[in-house]
């Protein structure tokens, strides 16, 4: 009995390979018809699958795959044609079997389904397209029964009684007849089922072996309780002199970390292995929704861990069914519009700085993002006035709200708004980010980035407030250290925001030991600015002292701590103490890096009606009193300075004030525009720096709102003197200071005074 | 007849609670923990429990008793729960003791707050109380 478990067991999981195999192949057999390996393998799959439940006692999985395997031999020798009808039937041919397997798995009996409905319409197939040819006798059972014979010894007159019998009316299979008669056993049975379903095809089966991934779990954590005793050894080593010892340790050193890659590897699987089931699921809703659809695949090869293939599964077939259900357009619609009637939906994926990056994209109609605003709007998760105010990017933001859908029409499919919240919950839980672009009338890409691996990574050490923290190493970008005098001007505050200046660009600054209420330990003259991206955005996070790189292993955090949102997980360090994992999206998140500064790429996305496009530039956006914004360009901006009102003296009508050993002008430009003063009333004036023709000109502002990078483009040109124009930014007019008319005029103001 | 159980007992304050012995996974001395920033202030930090990291909850402060004094390392008392293992920091370990069942009292209307929250009731021992500790409402922390 234990013997027939364990072919049973065998038989299962074999069968559900050579299920997924079926499911490619009947898609790709219907693009290309007249392939006969294609056709020998998908009937081959088939057969085995009939065979071996005659043998286990199946006889609806029996009857069921012998349905199919009828119509396909009727194909194969070449007295059928492919059509999609046949196709559709096949197909539901192996979701039956997939059925009854799945109850086989769970109760060891094939279940109370009913499939007389399947082969029957199979069987209707059969005989409608056949009727031109004659009904051949199946001389497939030969084929088996030549088998046994030739490797496994089994007497020819044995085989040719049995296939007498089945010639003589006897409707069981050749290898049911030769168990019962005693000639063969069960087992040979199945290893000449297997031999062939095998001899066209691969010798990798070889070669390859099965594990439990269960196994594989284990080496896992093993080998990542090994790196830590790793790090152990090589921290002590270092205060080791012994030459043996010490190379000992390295030689530990360069294994464990090789042993670690093979171990790794072996969780690796390319991302085809999901997608391999994708044509099945685009063919299906296509029919289903009268939609043509053609399915590319790129990077197929690329390879992730196991754990992340199996988390990412779910949320792409959830975005595959949305992009066809209402991102492709019906077929008149597409080509009414111009557009092929056939839509493609593009799947790629590729490895980019540590991370796996796959982005799915269709070139259906878009998302239309005032209908996904209305939708919130309806369901009481925006009031009117919000909606108003979010950036385009911002409102793509909300099909990821729970309830929030733009299918017009609920399908079973799609469209009943539970989903793409769900999307975004499944990529998030593995360290992941979802993203998407549209353009109306052109499509929709979804860009998903994910880790590699969940499992070990490599990371920055950083303290702050007397505690290690680890930074992982993929949101690293540089690592930025001041000194004495440099660390007191080189970091510079707008309205108590602090930035660096990085290369010409204001980074905006976050000290760790404030957004994690750790005491500050070093003092001011030195600052360690760990440069992260979150996002698309860059940020500097300063640490009092930057330690080391590391492999750690990662951990999760109980329940008690995962509400906090700073920490992804902790580690253990070298010493055996455990350190945190810092969440950098999360540090982000709480800092306002991510929210403030989404506003930047937010107008990006939809071009606008040109008038003048100044081209994509860091534009410095303040306000000069009465709520009117105003930018300039970055790059001429030199400092940002704070003055005492009683610094402020008097040259003539200029407002000056002494600025590094020289006079400097202050313009006050809301007096140059209208009457009043945007520095009237205050203690203390905000003065943008910049140079023209080698001096330096302060302009009085009312306060620095944001330094803006997008292109920027002019929709009122005016002419007359002090404004190039007015732009967008941020969603909301600024207008564009003219600053050459600007120092003509107080060149000349000067020259007169 | 009635049923005897056994409990894994400790002090805190001078208090002497119990945990059912089932629960607990072991007992160890004091470890180094890693405070962690912005959890809420029950949480002891993180401690490494031969290469597991454990979450620490300072029954002290989860009880609302006064601060553990300066220089008292704090005991472990690793108990299982749903979502892994979790260590209660407490000031010192006492005995495995057998309780009877019949003298099992509910506590008195007159115990309000956390603790009517945390003690399930009290054994009446011959020298003292023991008092039970409900360990998965101590686990909730926050």
């Amino acid at each position: 009995m234990s013997e027939m478990d364990d072919i049973i067991k065998e038989f299962l999981v074999e069968s559900s390979d050579n299920l997924d195999q079926l499911d490619a192949g009947l898609v790709e057999l219907e693009k290309d018809p007249s392939s006969p390996e294609l056709l020998g393998s998908i009937f081959r799959a088939i057969h085995t699958v009939k065979g071996t439940s005659g043998v286990l006692g199946f006889p609806k999985l029996e009857a069921v795959a012998h349905g199919g395997e009828n119509l396909l031999s009727k194909m194969r020798d070449g007295k059928l044609r492919l059509n999609t009808e046949i196709v559709t039937g096949l197909l539901q041919i192996v979701d039956a079997i997939r059925e009854i397997l799945r109850s086989v798995d769970a109760t060891g009996a094939e279940g109370d389904g009913d499939y007389q409905a399947v082969i029957r319409t199979l069987a209707e197939l059969l005989e409608r397209e056949t009727a031109k040819a004659n009904h051949e006798e199946d001389g497939e059972p030969k084929l088996l029964g030549q088998i046994l014979s030739e490797n496994l010894d089994v007497p020819e007159d044995a085989i040719d009684e049995a296939l007498a019998k089945q010639n003589a009316g006897d409707l069981r299979r050749i290898g049911e007849i030769l168990v019962e008669q005693g000639t063969v056993s069960p087992g040979a049975v199945l290893d000449a089922l297997k031999t062939q379903a095998v001899d066209a095809g691969s010798q990798v089966s070889a070669s390859n072996i099965r594990v439990d991934v269960a196994l594989l779990d284990k080496l896992m954590n093993l080998v990542g309780e090994l790196v830590l005793a790793r790090n152990q050894i090589l921290q002590f080593t270092a205060s080791q002199k012994d030459a043996t010892f010490v190379g000992t340790a390295q030689r530990l050193n360069l294994i464990t970390t090789e042993l670690q890659e093979g171990v790794m590897k072996t969780r690796m699987q390319p991302i085809g292995n999901v997608w391999s089931k994708f044509p099945r699921v685009v063919r299906d809703l296509s029919v289903q929704f009268g939609k043509q659809v053609r399915i590319e695949m790129e990077g197929s090869e690329t390879e992730l861990d196991k754990t992340i293939i199996e988390a990412i599964k779910d949320p792409l077939t959830h975005i595959i069914r949305n992009s066809i259900d209402h991102g492709l357009e019906m077929p008149e619609a597409r080509v009414q519009v111009g557009k092929p009637a056939e839509g493609t939906l593009t799947l790629r994926a590729f490895h980019e700085g540590g991370q796996v990056n796959i982005e799915i994209s269709d070139d259906g109609k878009g998302i239309d993002v005032e209908r996904v605003k209305q939708k919130a709007v309806e369901r009481g998760q925006l009031t009117l006035e919000q909606a108003a105010r979010l950036s385009e990017r911002e409102a793509l933001d909300l099909i990821f709200l729970p309830g929030v859908s733009t299918a017009q029409q609920v399908t079973n499919i799609s469209g009943r708004g539970v989903g793409m919240d769900v999307v975004k919950t499944n990529i998030e839980k593995i360290g992941g980010t979802v993203d998407v672009h549209t353009v109306p009338k052109q499509g929709t890409t979804l860009k998903i980035k994910i880790p590699l691996t969940l499992a070990i990574i490599p990371a920055l050490i950083a303290t702050a407030g007397g505690e290690r923290f680890a930074i992982p190493q993929v949101s690293l970008l540089e690592l930025v250290r001041l000194e004495g005098d440099q660390a007191e001007r080189g970091i510079e505050n707008i309205q108590g925001a602090p930035v660096y200046r990085l290369r010409g660009h204001l980074l905006p600054l976050v000290y760790l030991n404030q957004q994690l209420g750790l005491s500050r330990s070093a003092g001011d003259e030195i600052a360690n600015i760990v440069v992260l991206q979150a996002d698309e955005h860059q940020f500097g996070l300063v640490v009092d002292e930057i330690n080391d790189t590391e492999e750690i292993v990662v951990k999760p955090l109980s329940k008690q701590l995962k509400g906090i949102g700073c920490f992804a997980g902790a580690t253990i360090m070298g010493d055996g103490r455990v350190a945190l994992i810092l969440d950098v999206l999360g540090i982000a998140q709480k800092a306002n890096v991510v929210t403030e500064v989404r506003d930047r790429t937010a107008v990006d996305a939809g071009p606008r009606h040109t008038d003048v496009v100044a081209g994509r530039d860091a534009w410095l956006v303040f306000t000069v009193g009465g709520g009117r914004r105003m930018a300039i360009p970055l790059a001429i901006v030199s400092r940002l300075e704070e003055f005492e009102r009683e610094r402020v003296e008097r040259s003539g009508t200029q407002m000056v004030v002494q600025y590094r050993g020289a006079i400097m002008p202050l313009i006050d430009i809301a007096e140059r525009i209208s009457s009043d003063s945007a520095g009237a009333g205050r203690e203390k004036l905000q003065v943008v720096v910049y140079s023209v023709a080698g001096r330096s000109v302060g302009l009085v502002v009312e306060q620095i709102v944001d330094v803006v990078e997008q292109a920027v483009v002019v929709e009122h040109k005016e002419q007359d003197g002090m404004l190039l124009g007015s732009a967008v930014i941020q969603e909301r007019v600024t207008d564009l200071l003219n600053l050459d008319a600007l120092a003509k005029a107080t060149t000349g103001q000067e020259m007169r005074a | 007849m009635s049923e005897s159980r056994q409990f894994c007992t400790f002090y805190l304050e001078g208090l002497f609670f119990g945990v059912e012995v089932d629960k607990v996974q072991e007992v160890i001395r004091h470890q180094q923990t890693t405070p962690v920033p912005l959890a809420p202030d029950v949480i002891g930090g993180l401690i490494n429990l031969r290469g597991q990291i454990v979450a620490a909850i300072d029954l002290r402060r989860r009880l609302e008793l006064p601060a553990r004094p300066a220089g008292q390392a704090p005991m472990n008392v690793v108990v299982r729960s749903d979502d892994g293992a979790v260590s209660l920091l407490v000031d010192e370990i006492g005995d495995v003791v057998e309780v009877e069942e019949q003298d099992f009292e509910r506590p008195p209307e007159t115990l309000r707050g956390v603790g009517r929250e945390l003690i399930r009731g009290a054994f009446k021992m011959k020298e003292r109380l023991l008092l039970l500790l409900d360990t998965e409402q101590a686990l909730r922390a926050a």
